[in-house]
């Protein structure tokens, strides 16, 4: 009799087969010149259950250019393995030929060229096509949002929000958990939440003051769907106050809480659960270690760390899927679930090409009324860019290296840090930049561009401390984001060094001399997440410093040097 | 003079240099141990103890212990400057032998629980909190 493990392992080797035929597939048709939408919606229906996933949007509701990273580095059990595969390695490991559509949506290399030939990705239009092809296939699909959909652009700073809530709205979501919404502020979260047409979760989020689950937001939610019973768990981000203002939401408390995940699991299934789905916005590697802890999770969708892979990863009995960001893609997971048990799936990450995918007329018209009273201030050119401007990548992304540059002239100082996120879209070379572009990589609720003076020991502390929260080997001290960038600032790290002993010959990089732990030096920043920090809005620094230059060259940065890898 | 997390004023991230590497049991950490197993060898496991991975705020950190069976509980935070943390003691009749509270972190280390069982044998277990200045997520 074949095993549940043996026929979940069937069941990957044949996606593989036919994720593998269908990059394949796009290769030639690229060659042809003929990917049609059809082509990227092709999928034979399978079972009875069908889910989709999408995550961290970052409010990006038209069309981009997004580039995956070159460097992502793994460490301890994750080195090597997926997501830390990049470029090449990811296209051979995948069957990907280079300059075809999914080498241009997957991996980074020739990024500029293949972005000229495939165009833009993404725009909520699209995502609402491919939403509605699936629920053609399955009426009653469930359609789950990672989180990160409430923040980073200008419309969704000036309408906290709201822009993007009504526009996910009109795709009719069946659940969502959450991370970077909480910097609205707790108030604006409960007023937006109250009114949400759909569950609202997170199993980890707590009441601060009882250390007791929120009332505010669900553990779970039970869905109907093909006669089976589905159980959708949410886990929020789980280093919500860490990594961002704890002071806007007081009143919550996060962390990964994996007992209690067990707790919930359990739970479900004795209600009568017959498929568990995790809705996670853990980050992939803390998403991996707690399916090898916590038992009877059948699927995680997950979120926060902007992976995009072409295939589920399978811990035990536990499916992960990866989808990606910035509206790029789209999972689809079809589901065979009898006799309370997942007996099989079939998986598709769908790259949301906006030239081949039509947009959805009533989604359309929702984010051009979103979009129509800042239409002005959105599309005023600022300036041009000669050097592709990303973002993604452990150390460094052009992007920031232009936002540093800008921290440094503008605020006057020897230093500029700029936050290792990784949201943001890429703008091509030759491109204009525009203000809703600059704001795409900038906008918070938290963007004073503040100005301090630090001392080299404590600049040395701040990597030792930023890096320990990406190459910790265990994930579970992890907190998902990248290096912290650095302007004018220069140095050394073995990634494969404990805390404390993984950065070294820090250099000033306008005198070429080693930085003195006792000097003290003049640096900028943005992103704090201390109350009361006082300073002009990056965005503003950002936009003063492109008109100044009007065509912006960023030169290749060589100032970090990564050993370990 | 201490920095705390919200005086340090860094990327907006907070927290002590000295915070920043794991702290190492001191001399008063084991005496602490040796008073309450009188030098008797202390096993593993029956014991569980709860707290975060990364400490929210290291000045309030919420752990808690469950011991079935178990007739005291010593928790103690061997990297601060007074590593006992304190003492519970359970009755015969005491529902469960569980307790939770929220304890301040100089920096990051080992919070350890040991348990003197009703029959006399002790175990103990320990979990890593990790007092960070925070970093940037996705």
């Amino acid at each position: 009799m074949i095993s549940r493990r043996d026929f979940l392992q069937t069941s990957m080797a044949a996606s593989a087969i036919l994720g593998a035929s269908s990059f394949g597939n796009w290769s030639r048709l690229a060659a042809q010149q003929a990917l049609t939408q059809d082509q990227l919606l092709q999928f034979d229906t399978f079972g009875n259950v069908s889910l989709i996933h999408i995550t961290d949007i970052h409010a990006q509701m038209k069309p981009i250019y997004f580039r995956e990273p070159e460097i992502n580095l793994g460490v301890g059990g994750a080195r090597g393995q997926v997501p830390h595969v990049t470029g090449a390695d990811f296209r051979r490991m995948y069957g990907i030929e280079d300059g075809s559509p999914s080498a241009y949506a997957l991996s980074y290399n020739d990024f500029s060229a293949l972005a000229k030939g495939f165009g833009r990705v993404g725009g909520l239009d699209r995502v609402s096509t491919v939403v509605n092809a699936i629920r053609a296939d399955r009426p009653d699909a469930l359609l789950l949002d990672g989180g990160d959909t409430w923040h980073g652009s200008y419309t969704c700073f000036h309408s906290q929000g709201q822009d993007m809530v009504n526009v996910m709205n009109a795709m009719k979501p069946d659940a969502m958990t959450f991370h970077w919404e909480f910097t609205l502020g707790s108030d604006r979260v409960r007023e937006i939440v109250e009114e949400l047409p759909f569950a609202a979760l997170g199993q980890n989020i707590f009441d601060n003051e009882w250390d007791e689950p929120s009332e505010d937001f669900a553990d779970y939610e039970f869905y109907e769907r093909g006669g089976a019973k589905i159980a959708v768990i949410g886990q929020a981000f789980p280093y919500m106050p860490i990594a961002n203002p704890g002071w806007m939401f007081p009143e919550y408390s996060f962390g990964i809480r994996d007992q209690r995940m067990q707790e919930m699991v359990d739970e479900v299934r004795a209600a009568g659960a017959d498929l568990v789905v995790c809705l996670s916005h853990n980050g992939f590697d803390v998403d991996k270690k707690m399916a090898g802890k916590v038992s009877g999770i059948d699927v995680i969708l997950s979120g926060h760390t902007h992976d995009a892979l072409p295939e589920p990863v399978l811990v035990g009995e536990t499916i992960i899927i990866a989808s990606g960001s910035n509206g790029k893609f789209v999972s689809r997971v079809d589901l065979d679930v009898r006799d309370g048990r997942m007996m099989g799936f079939r998986h598709k990450l769908i790259p949301v090409f906006a030239d081949v995918i039509d947009p959805d007329p009533a989604v359309t018209a929702v984010i051009d009324a979103e979009r129509a009273p800042h239409k002005d201030k959105l599309e005023e050119v600022i300036g041009t860019t000669d050097t592709l401007l990303y973002r993604r990548g452990n150390f460094n992304g052009s992007w920031d290296d232009l936002i540093c540059d800008a921290l440094i002239s503008e605020r006057d100082a020897d230093i500029a840090l700029s936050p290792g996120v990784r949201w943001g879209p890429s703008i091509l070379p030759g491109d204009p930049i525009t203000r809703e572009d600059i704001w795409n990589v900038t906008s918070m609720t938290y963007g004073q561009a503040y100005r301090t003076e630090m001392t080299g020991e404590f600049l040395h502390v701040v990597l030792e401390d930023v890096a320990d929260n990406l190459f910790n080997p265990d994930p579970y001290y992890q907190q998902g984001g990248d290096m912290v960038r650095t302007g004018g600032l220069g140095y050394r790290i073995d990634i494969t060094k404990p805390q404390g002993s993984r950065i070294s010959d820090l250099t000033l990089l306008k005198t070429g001399e080693a930085i003195d732990p006792a000097r003290t030096y003049a640096v900028a920043g943005w992103a704090s997440v201390n109350p009361d920090t006082e300073g002009p809005q990056i965005w503003d620094v950002v936009e003063a410093h492109i008109r100044k230059q009007g065509t912006v060259v960023v030169e290749p940065n060589t100032s970090v040097i990564v050993e370990g890898v | 003079m201490q920095l705390t997390r919200r005086d340090t004023l860094a990327m907006g991230l907070g927290a002590t240099a000295l915070a920043l590497l794991p702290i190492r049991a001191t001399a008063a950490t084991d005496d602490l141990i040796a008073a309450f197993t009188g030098g008797a060898e202390v096993g593993e496991g029956g014991i569980t103890l709860t707290a975060p991975e990364i400490a929210e705020n290291g000045n309030t950190v919420p752990v808690g212990f469950d011991a079935p069976g178990a007739a005291a509980v010593m928790m103690l935070a061997p990297g601060n400057p007074n590593p006992a943390v304190g003492t519970f003691n359970f009755g015969p009749l005491a529902g469960s032998q569980s307790a939770s509270t929220r304890i301040r972190l100089a920096g990051t280390q080992d919070v350890m629980a040991i348990a003197r069982m009703a029959d006399g044998s002790f175990t103990q277990t320990s979990a890593t909190v990790k007092v960070t200045i925070g970093g940037c997520g996705g």
